[in-house]
């Protein structure tokens, strides 16, 4: 056995390393806009946040040994909010994936949230408003007091979904640990 | 549901609370509910595989951005190791990415106002894919301690940013590596946020004179663990 490196936060520098310019689009022929803004406990946009996101690709499927699908679809994106607090991606709506259980979970996209300020990143999930019959079943909204679900929820606008991310205050956003 | 988890839980003590009242940063940002414990399924256990299509034009040698001509200033160091699961199992073909600030402890960004100089030849941005052994290796400049905000005479030790994905959405780490002897490492609030003395210890590198290179470049050993799945993985697809 060997014992786990710990996590340190990402600081505020962290472009010169892991930005990815073209990264924040999954692919070609992606008709899902995603969108938001990371904000603190003030409502101040966070300005030096990294976001990353998996996904299943529209059948269901994680290319998870770097395969693709369908144009080039892996799966994997990564954002870095502007200087509004706001990022951007445009990706494909998933499928439904395998449930512990046997069935099938909602669908939703894995967002990962990294920033100055935070020593471990933070880990959520977004789904979407058109699912509400399969968000009663879901195994992973089922552990979120009903009271906070609609934090996971994205909203939706003109051709795209609204997902802000709150990192503290009224509305928090629920994170996971995994 | 009884099954039990590929990927443990992650022991107390060893990953920093993101609620740190000594980083000031964290006070508006840390989350004050607490996680929610979820059961972990394919979304949890698959992850995306970074390979060499994704180094873009980073190279293992921060020395030389151009690749040649003209050499960053400071001291060359070696920093090498390997990026293994907890299981001992070494991480092959991983995505190893670091950024650092340069000798003179100034990054390369419009965000740092430190006032010290910035060097023409450093970027600070390195990338490289581990081998079959999980190894890696950079070639690169000492960063240098630099001062920062969080409180009175507050300085950075010496360290230089890691990413890591390893097999699995669970296993995603950023870290920080660190020096042996650094004596601003105590009064730092983001290393002493790792409240296991011992775990604490793993973020600092090891100077290594067997690797060391004579007349050229002094080598640190940086060993990373990443969460390791109790047994196979999960098939992506479901």
């Amino acid at each position: 056995m060997s014992a786990l490196t710990p996590s340190q936060t990402v600081g505020p520098y962290f472009r010169i390393g892991l930005e990815w310019p073209a990264a924040w689009r999954l692919g070609e022929a992606c008709d899902l806009t995603l969108r938001g803004r990371v904000l603190d406990g003030d409502g101040v946009p966070v300005t030096d946040a990294l976001l990353e996101i998996w996904q299943a690709d529209a059948d269901g499927n994680y290319f998870t040994n770097g395969a693709h699908g369908a144009h080039g679809f892996r799966g994997f994106g990564r954002c870095a909010v502007d200087a509004a607090g706001a990022y951007r991606f445009q990706t494909i709506k998933p499928g439904a994936v395998a449930a512990p259980d046997g069935g099938r979970q909602a669908p939703h996209i894995n967002l990962l949230v990294m920033a100055r300020g935070l020593l471990q990143h933070l880990y959520t999930r977004v789904y979407f408003p058109d699912d509400a019959a399969l968000h009663e079943a879901d195994s992973v909204l089922g552990c979120v007091p009903a009271a906070r679900r609609h934090t996971l929820i994205a909203r939706p606008a003109a051709q795209e979904f609204t997902f802000d991310i709150h990192l503290q205050g009224e509305h928090e956003t629920v994170f996971f640990a995994l | 549901m009884a099954a039990s988890r590929l990927y443990a839980p992650v022991a107390p003590g060893i990953y920093p609370a993101n609620a740190t009242a000594a980083y000031r940063s964290s006070d508006k940002r840390a989350p004050r509910e607490a996680l929610i414990v979820i059961p972990e399924t394919v979304s949890e256990v698959s992850g995306p595989r970074c390979g060499r299509e994704s180094l873009g034009g980073a190279s293992q040698d921060l020395t030389r951005p151009s690749g040649r001509g003209a050499e960053a200033l400071g001291q060359r160091i070696i920093v090498h190791g390997r990026v293994l699961d907890e299981r001992g199992r070494p991480e092959r073909g991983a995505l190893v990415e670091i950024w650092q600030a340069n000798a003179a402890g100034r990054y390369l960004h419009d965000g740092d106002r430190h006032d010290a100089p910035l060097d023409a030849n450093f970027t600070g941005r390195g990338a490289v894919v581990t081998d079959d052994d999980g190894r890696y290796r950079f070639l690169t400049i000492e960063p240098g301690i630099y001062p920062w905000g969080n409180h009175y005479n507050a300085w950075r030790p010496r360290h230089i940013h890691f990413s890591l994905f390893g097999q699995a959405w669970a296993t995603r780490l950023v870290t920080q590596m660190y020096f042996p002897g650094d004596p601003t490492l105590p009064l730092d609030p983001i290393f002493m946020g790792v409240p296991d003395e011992a775990a604490r210890a793993r973020l600092v590198s090891r100077f290594d004179i067997e690797r060391s290179e004579p007349d050229y470049a002094l080598a640190f050993e940086f060993d990373i663990v990443l969460r390791g799945a109790a047994g196979t993985p999960w098939e992506g697809q479901s």
